[in-house]
């Protein structure tokens, strides 16, 4: 088992009268790419500030590589940060930027000068060094700033929402090169984002974060396929929840009453074991519903609900149906634009259709604020 | 009506004129801000002008004559020919130079813990900078001068420090704060992270960059030192500083030689302004430059 580099023993961070992080504990693996996922105001920020010193935990242990370094300032910890705002020295060039964490640990001048270029091209910023932060667009700072984190070969590099500032193309094309360079350099990452798709496509692990609390941690597609909690479910990709109640189990499946009528099944091993109520969510992701029309009888084996289209979009690459479904809640149905069956039109009664495997059981969750929902 | 219609009417519009064009119309209203404008500028500047012109009149001897009578070098050839004039102005730069370093570092650092620090009697603090600057300056001559009789401490160079510095201190501090209060203070905790200990981030981040306003600051305490009269006149006992040198001299006539000083004192001083201004300048440029770059890409 790789060795645990940052740990996070039930801290909580207070400010004067807000909570900003719960009881949180956390392990992350050595040369790991770790996310923290969450909405606006869930202590994602707060917490990587803890690992990086610039915050003191009101209650809590970090730990280093295994050392408590609670009460270390940031400048004695083995940690880099690449600031949202990138915070390059407006006054030095980007040589000078980039050496400035080796100046400070006295690095001989030849050593400095080489590990600097050797930065600068990790980033692919060579012949850069003499520019002022000012003459630079904002994705080339953002990689002086990662080559000025990265040249310390820290332990653990914390990204706080670093593409945050550049526009979608950039932005896609930054997250490829930062997983290169992670993978290449092979420390740890800790990356803070908004972006959902960002989380997924770069971690081995992430978490989701709600009101200062880790509401669930794994591999993107763990979290993805089995969310936890009805807000993991709606916050991580679109999903399609109906109210339902557990019903009774039968070799190795569960049946879930639907609150509007019908029944569907899921895997016993899918239903959480800590669900206090009988009352929970069910839900499936919108790319795992096929669309049929309401007619016969549906295939056995199946979960299947009906309801009524309303709107179909397309989209290129896929069709997207809103369908009104049982209890009148609204479910979205993604479809693969294979360009063969005519698409159901606006006031159809369709059935749809999923495989039990890809039903998930949540426990609800208070719904997301609007203050939340703001990215 | 109708886009369109609208989109119409301009471009024949635009038509008519180019083939018509209209007379401009010659108000000679148009003229008055201009002129206005120009008249205050006038005002504003002709004392300086008149000072440096009469560093280079041809006047015979020490008693000031204000007819222009031909241009002359001669005053500035024997600028330190009058000892007392020249001690006075030696005593004035002293003063002002000791002065300014010591109100720079005091004002510098309660400028950093007005901006920096939340704590009790950071309002009062603000109040008794604000009061500071806002008391008549003869009011604070006479006060400080009761204080050092009180005191016991003869008048001279030291007392005329004291009292410079502590009219100083105050607008060092409110220039250097308008610096600070823009800094981002994400640099210093970059520096912080990359190994810089506080004592290391203020000299190689803070320090650098509101040293443009520090500069500020001390210019304009060395030139409200070089030049004050009320304050100093209550504290000089025995001392002679430039201004009251040439407030005593007024009386019978100013010799031409305080005009070539003036001229000098006052070509230095613009010329540092205009030296931090530039370093300003360059390095704001680009990065608005940037902002507004950046701000069309988003668009
Ligand atoms: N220095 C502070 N003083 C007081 N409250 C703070 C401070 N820093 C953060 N908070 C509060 O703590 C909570 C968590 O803040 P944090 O910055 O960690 O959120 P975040 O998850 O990073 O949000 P975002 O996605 O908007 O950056 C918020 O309610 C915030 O208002
Ligand atoms: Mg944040």
């Amino acid at each position: 088992m790789p060795d645990i580099d940052v740990r996070l023993e039930r801290v909580t961070k207070q400010f004067a009268d807000t909570v900003a992080v719960d009881d949180l504990s956390l392990d992350i693996e050595e040369g790991e790419f770790f996310s923290m996922l969450g909405p606006s105001g869930c202590g994602k920020t707060t917490t990587l500030r803890m690992i990086g010193g610039f915050e003191e935990p009101s209650i809590g242990t970090v730990y280093l590589g295994g050392r408590d370094v609670t009460d270390l300032p940031p400048y004695k910890r083995d940690v880099n940060t690449v600031f949202q705002s990138y915070a390059l020295f407006p006054h030095l060039d980007v040589f000078e930027n980039v050496a400035f964490g080796l100046r400070r640990k006295k690095v001989p001048k030849d050593e400095i000068t080489a590990r600097v270029n050797e930065a600068l091209h990790l980033v692919e910023m060579t012949g850069f060094g003499k520019r002022k932060p000012s003459q630079m667009s904002g994705g080339q700072q953002q990689r002086v700033a990662l080559a000025r984190a990265l040249v310390n070969h820290p332990k653990v590099l914390l990204l706080d929402e670093p593409l945050g500032a550049l526009d979608l193309k950039l932005r896609k094309q930054m997250q490829l090169e930062l997983k290169r360079i992670q993978q290449e350099v092979g420390i740890t990452f800790i990356y803070v984002t908004h972006d959902q798709e960002e989380a997924m496509t770069m971690s081995d692990r992430l978490a989701v974060m709600r009101y200062g609390k880790i509401e669930q941690i794994g591999p993107p597609e763990d979290v993805y396929e089995t969310p936890a909690t009805e807000f993991v479910a709606s916050f991580l990709g679109a999903s399609n929840l109906l109210d339902g109640e557990l019903g009774r189990q039968t070799d190795g499946n569960t049946a879930v009453q639907l609150a509007a009528g019908s029944s569907v099944t899921v895997p016993t091993d899918r239903v959480p074991h800590d669900l206090y109520d009988t009352q929970v969510k069910v839900g499936v992701r919108p790319e795992k519903i096929t669309i049929e029309a309401d007619r016969g009888d549906p295939a056995p084996g199946f979960n299947h609900v009906t309801g009524l289209m309303r709107m179909a979009t397309y989209i290129g690459v896929s069709h997207q149906y809103k369908v009104e479904g049982p209890g009148a809640k609204e479910l979205t149905v993604y479809v693969q634009n294979l360009g063969a069956a005519p698409a159901p039109s606006p006031g159809e009664k369709v059935r749809l259709v999923w495989h039990p495997e890809h039903t998930f059981v949540v426990k609800p969750s208070a719904p997301l604020t609007q203050e939340e929902e703001v990215e | 009506m109708s886009e369109s219609a609208v989109r119409a009417e301009e471009v024949a519009g635009a038509v008519a004129t180019s083939i018509l064009p209209r007379k401009p119309q010659r108000r000679w209203t148009r003229f008055i801000l201009p002129t206005y404008t120009g008249a205050v500028m006038v005002y504003l500047v002709s004392p300086i002008l008149v000072m440096i012109l009469y560093g280079f009149n041809k006047t015979g001897g020490l008693k000031v004559s204000f007819k222009w009578q031909g241009f002359t070098l001669a005053w500035y050839r024997g600028l330190f020919d009058i000892p007392n004039l020249t001690q006075a102005l030696k005593n004035s730069l002293f003063i002002a130079t000791v002065s300014t370093l010591i109100a720079t570092a005091i004002g510098t650092l309660v400028a950093l813990a007005l901006v920096r620090y939340r704590f009790r009697g950071r309002q009062v603090a603000d109040m008794i900078m604000f009061m500071n600057i806002a008391a008549p300056e003869i009011v604070l001559g006479a006060a400080l001068l009761s204080f050092f009789v009180t005191l016991g401490l003869p008048r001279g160079v030291l007392t005329i420090i004291i009292a410079h510095v502590m009219f100083n201190i105050a607008y060092v501090a409110v220039t250097v704060r308008a610096r600070l209060s823009g800094f981002d203070t994400s640099l210093e905790e970059a520096a912080q992270d990359l190994g810089a200990d506080p004592w290391t981030t203020f000299w190689k981040v803070t320090l650098p960059l509101i040293f443009p306003g520090i500069l500020a600051g001390a210019l304009l305490a060395f030139a409200l030192s070089i030049d004050d009269f009320v304050i100093t006149s209550f504290n000089a006992g025995p001392v002679s500083t430039f201004p009251l040198w040439v407030y005593a001299a007024a009386r019978v006539g100013v010799p031409p030689q305080v005009f070539v000083m003036g001229t000098l004192i006052f070509t230095f001083g613009v010329s540092l302004a205009a030296i931090n201004l530039l370093l300003q300048r360059r390095r704001v440029r680009p990065a608005l430059a940037e902002a507004s770059g950046a701000a069309d890409d988003v668009s």
